[in-house]
């Protein structure tokens, strides 16, 4: 394949940041989520609010974020709260919007899994854990995830449920009585997807130029759903290029 | 009210004790690195350790093999990947098990809470549908007593024997002020029986009474105050210095290799007499970098009422 101008982060990035055009109050992970809601703030989102569980609110980083505890994102903030208020009053009350997620193992219904990979009294690999996420998946009204596919994170049947997603049933969804819908878009290397509304499975929306149905069927465990209106991503414009390159991670430490 | 201060050697023998539930919090930001070296250069043993998201310190002290137990919520080198001594317990029990309690942030921000408000548990709503209730009993679930009925996720106090608090400045008598992240240094700091202060600058008390809503412990709850500047290293202080990502990156090599962990701790701590050794170790150009522009908040006016 001819070089298309832009790297896989960077498409990721830009579908990712579109999904936040008119969002309010988001609550930001390190990494390419970041970049996400500093893109979608320069670009379709004027008044996003990074929130980020460190107990920030409204954050203005001069510089990229290391991790979400970084120094740079309390100078310039609106508010710097305790853990105990971000959780309590920010999300647990329904004040965030939207949400950024990952993990190490996603399955159809967009459960997550970032606590073990095998058994988890002799795991394999021991993963960090839930953090925020098991409530993030709860509380936010909207939960994005961004990750790369592969037959071992797209799995059939989690190794461990630690952030709920859809539950396959829509009737047991619609009485959960939480302020989240679930996970509404999946951003991945090969393409989007949204959720089935009637059955809560992952849905193929489009695909990035370039890719092929195939490679997305070879990169996960189960055979994927597709939308009757299979589209393509729009590639990223040199406009969002460039403020990625040269604004946002001008040394490429996670787009390149 | 009389000084508590002392040095981090006697702070750490005194109040630390084989067994020991040991809380050193703080969110990526103010993570009393060196009490948790001077408890490992002491050879304490046998402690549980708390902590939302053991840091590179504790894999340090679970490498050093301090700890039999671990109380948690996110287990990582932030922004860099895993804790390989940690990981070695609970994947291979090398060289020995670790017992691990896990919750998510909010369950653990909220044992915290319970055990500074002295409540029998604390409800939440989180962990539907989650598998970590069911490798954690300590979750429970009942429903509201009220009307609604709702299903809500209780967690039980979190009572460390001692926690040890970083912060940017305090008085001889422990009264402690704190700017930037928070964490749940306070809530962990009420929770516990026994509290240490480690603070970059010993203040007099009238700087503290000048800014009281900075104020995070108050003096009535504090044993030992300790003031030993960059204490954090290599995480930050806010305006002090930055947080120092090179050893961060760096300790994902040296945790992967248990020899090269053992060298380490014997050369940055165990043939070190106390962190005065190692700033000088160090080397001040090394702190120089660290520093940020300054950044001062504008004064508020609190008005005197005489």
């Amino acid at each position: 394949m001819s070089d298309p101008g832009y790297t896989k982060s960077e498409i990721m990035i830009a579908a990712s940041a579109r999904l936040l055009a008119g969002v309010r109050n988001c609550f930001v992970g390190v990494g390419l989520p970041n970049i996400v809601c500093n893109l979608a703030q320069r670009t379709v989102a004027p008044d996003l609010q990074l929130v980020y569980e460190s107990g920030v609110f409204g954050a203005r980083p001069e510089r990229l974020p290391l991790s979400i505890g970084d120094p740079t994102l309390v100078s310039g903030s609106t508010a710097v709260t305790s853990m105990f208020e971000l959780f309590a009053y920010y999300l647990q009350a329904g004040l965030i919007d939207v949400a950024f997620l990952g993990g190490a193992q996603i399955d159809r219904y967009g459960n997550l899994n970032t606590t073990v990979i095998g058994d988890y009294a002799k795991p394999k690999v021991r993963l960090p854990g839930s953090g925020g996420a098991c409530e993030i998946a709860i509380h936010a009204r909207k939960v994005l995830v961004i990750m790369r596919q592969a037959q071992r994170s797209f799995v059939e049947r989690l190794h461990f449920r630690t952030s709920p997603g859809h539950s396959g049933d829509p009737e047991h969804d619609r009485a959960r009585g939480w302020w989240g819908s679930g996970p509404t878009n999946v951003v991945t290397d090969l393409g989007t997807y949204g959720f089935d509304e009637e059955t809560g499975e992952m849905t193929l929306l489009t695909l990035h130029p370039g890719v092929t149905l195939e490679q997305v069927r070879e990169n996960m465990g189960w055979e994927p759903k597709v939308a009757p209106d299979l589209g393509e991503t729009p590639p990223p414009t040199p406009e969002e290029l460039r403020l990625i390159r040269e604004e946002l991670d001008p040394e490429g430490v996670y787009t390149s | 009210m009389g000084s508590k201060v002392t040095t981090m050697r006697d702070a750490i023998a005194e109040l630390v004790r084989d067994g020991d539930t040991v809380a050193i919090e703080g969110f990526t930001h103010l993570i009393c690195f060196a009490a948790g070296h001077e408890i490992i250069r002491q050879r304490k043993r046998d402690l549980t350790l708390a902590r939302m998201t053991p840091d590179v310190i504790y894999d340090q002290m679970i490498g050093a093999g301090v700890a039999r137990k671990l109380i948690f919520s996110w287990l990582g080198n932030p922004g860099v990947g895993s804790l390989h001594a940690v990981r070695r317990r609970i994947e291979q029990q090398d060289p020995e098990p670790l017992e691990i309690e896990e919750y998510s942030h909010f369950g653990m921000v909220c044992r915290y809470v319970a055990g500074a408000a002295n409540l029998p548990f604390f409800p939440i709503r989180s962990y539907y549908e989650s598998d970590i209730p069911k490798v954690n009993p300590n979750i429970r679930w009942m429903r509201s007593p009220y009307e609604d009925g709702t299903e809500v996720a209780v967690v039980p106090p979190l009572r460390p024997d001692v926690t040890i608090v970083a912060c940017q400045r305090a008085t001889p008598e422990g009264d402690a002020q704190i700017w930037g992240l928070l964490g749940c240094q306070k809530e962990a700091a009420f929770a516990a029986d026994r509290v240490i202060v480690v603070c970059e600058e010993l203040v007099d008390e009238s700087v503290i009474r000048r800014d009281p809503n900075r104020t995070v412990i108050p003096s009535i709850i504090v044993d030992a105050v300790v003031e030993q500047p960059f204490s954090c290293h290599p995480s930050f202080a806010q305006g002090y210095y930055d947080r120092d990502n090179a050893f961060y990156l760096k300790w994902d090599e040296i945790s992967r290799d248990p020899e090269a962990l053992d060298a380490w701790l014997k050369e940055w701590v165990y043939d070190l007499e106390s962190h005065a050794d190692y700033i000088e170790k160090m080397g001040p150009a090394h702190w120089e970098s660290l520093k940020p522009e300054p950044a001062t908040s504008g004064e508020v006016n609190y008005g005197r009422y005489a």
